[in-house]
């Protein structure tokens, strides 16, 4: 498995804007803009993302006092059929702009290939970005949001939000240090209501492998934070370390079981989607890597690479598994 | 780890289904929409002094309207979560189908979003009921002679 070392890449700035059930969760207060309706002003849900990911953005200006201009790069994606969301956003940049997908994995996808652009000067400043709002993947991915359907408790939540990273060679205190791209892994799991359990083999696999490759072990990081695999897949992947011989899993942990409170809100086992990882990236760790909390952390985005048509004609789901890790730079 | 190992792992993490569960709480709440049903049907037919057939009719309607309006409202979906089976199986089950596939279609426009959405759910009940009702007509044509 190939890992990309970063020699000198820092998150300049950071903006995540989010819908109501996030505004509801454990980490309201840390998010730039909470939005009350999952309209957001907009006419459609698919315009709402769209504004999600406008709003990020100039929040993410001001805070940086930094305009993206025609030499900088943009990487980004979403849930949405032909990354609709990513691509009505970039036509607002005057930059490049690269649409990637990975599902849920497009956040690590994303900050790794900036990240990889800033380091190796190709751009002097890059634009991470993923969005994904829960009635329109619900849409594209399951039935219409009102359909009287009784869901599985394997069942997400998917996060309604926008993050954005913007990336470059100026020294702050959070650094990008690697890239870690995984592979994909189908172990011939065909429920697309459990996406949890799907992924894990996939995070497990990365993980792993990474660690088994550069000497490691889970102790070498203050956390290792899954994207969403949710209560299900959590504790699934969790044995699959413990199988191999792996220790200390209290240093693990989802970003899908951080966004919600699973126990109070009704979210069945935890929320999923790409802002997902993005949103608890930009308003929960990169915040105590700011204060010395943690040192070193892994984001360990999982995406479930499913098509429902696929899914339809019997077909198994490929999951994969991308980490990026993060270190506090003195 | 290979992929034997990975599936006998697994098995230990899906959470367990609530079927016997699930199914009282079907049972109930089916039962309670039917009662409700059979109530306005009794009182359409003493208060309005309608007959029978016309009766049924015109509760059927009354509660695909109803669940029509719960639909819009947002509240159905949230129901169903509950009530699964109980108020999927009975005619507001197939109300709440085509309802909640128009609401999602209004955005791409009257014919292209609602009319050609409709049945997107509701096609197969559809499809598979005309299909069948032939089918079955023609067996009783050829065996009674209509």
């Amino acid at each position: 498995m190939k890992r990309i070392q970063l020699r000198n890449v820092y998150v300049q700035s950071s903006a995540a804007v989010v819908g109501p059930n996030e505004k509801q969760g454990p980490l309201h207060g840390n998010f730039d803009k909470e939005y009350d309706d999952f309209y957001c002003e907009e006419k459609t849900f698919e315009k709402a993302e769209q504004r999600l990911l406008k709003d990020a953005y100039q929040y993410l200006v001001n805070k940086s006092n930094y305009e993206i201009s025609e030499g900088d790069i943009a990487v980004g994606g979403d849930l949405v059929n032909q990354l609709t969301s990513s691509h009505y956003f970039a036509k607002t940049l005057p930059c490049t702009f690269l649409g990637v997908y990975a599902a849920c994995a497009t956040s690590s996808l994303a900050i790794g290939m900036a990240s990889l652009l800033v380091d190796r000067d190709m751009v002097s400043h890059a634009l991470a970005f993923t969005s994904s709002h829960t009635a329109v993947a619900e849409r594209q991915f399951r039935f219409p949001n009102e359909y009287g359907i009784q869901k599985k408790e394997t069942t997400t939540t998917t996060v309604t939000g926008a993050g954005m990273i913007l990336l470059g060679n100026h020294k702050t205190k959070i650094k990008v240090s690697e890239f870690i791209p995984g592979r994909i892994v189908d172990w011939n799991h065909k429920d697309a209501n459990d996406m949890g359990l799907a992924m894990a083999p996939a995070a497990f696999d990365t993980l792993d492998t990474y660690l088994k490759q550069t000497n490691q072990t889970l102790e070498d990081f203050d956390l290792i934070i899954t994207g969403d695999l949710s209560s299900v897949g959590l504790s699934f992947f969790k044995e699959l370390l413990q199988t191999e011989g792996h220790t200390h899993m209290e240093r693990i942990s989802d970003c899908g079981l951080r966004i919600y409170d699973i126990d109070q809100q009704d979210v069945f086992c935890g929320g999923s989607g790409c802002a997902c990882s993005m949103c608890v990236s930009i308003a929960d760790l990169f915040k105590r890597i700011e204060d010395g909390q943690y040192r070193r952390v892994m984001v360990l985005a999982t995406g479930a690479l499913l098509s429902p048509v696929a899914v339809q004609q019997k077909n198994s789901i490929p999951c994969i598994a991308h980490g990026i890790v993060y270190e506090r730079s003195e | 780890m290979n992929q034997t190992e990975i599936k006998h792992i697994s098995k230990k993490h899906a959470p367990k289904q609530h079927y016997i569960k699930n199914e009282m709480i079907a049972f109930l709440s089916g039962g309670t929409l039917a009662a409700i049903a059979q109530l306005i049907m009794m009182v359409i037919q003493s208060y309005f002094k309608f007959d029978k057939q016309m009766a049924t009719a015109i509760t059927i309607v009354i509660v695909i309207l109803i669940t029509v309006i719960l639909t819009g409202l947002g509240v159905y979906d949230k129901l169903a979560q509950h009530c699964g089976a109980g108020l999927f199986i009975p005619i507001s089950g197939f109300a709440n189908s085509l309802a909640s596939c128009a609401i999602e279609g209004k955005s791409e426009g009257p014919i292209y979003g609602i009319g050609s959405n409709m049945f997107k759910l509701a096609g197969s009940v559809l499809t598979y009921g005309i299909a069948s009702a032939f089918i079955f007509g023609l067996i009783r044509y050829v065996l009674f002679g209509g």
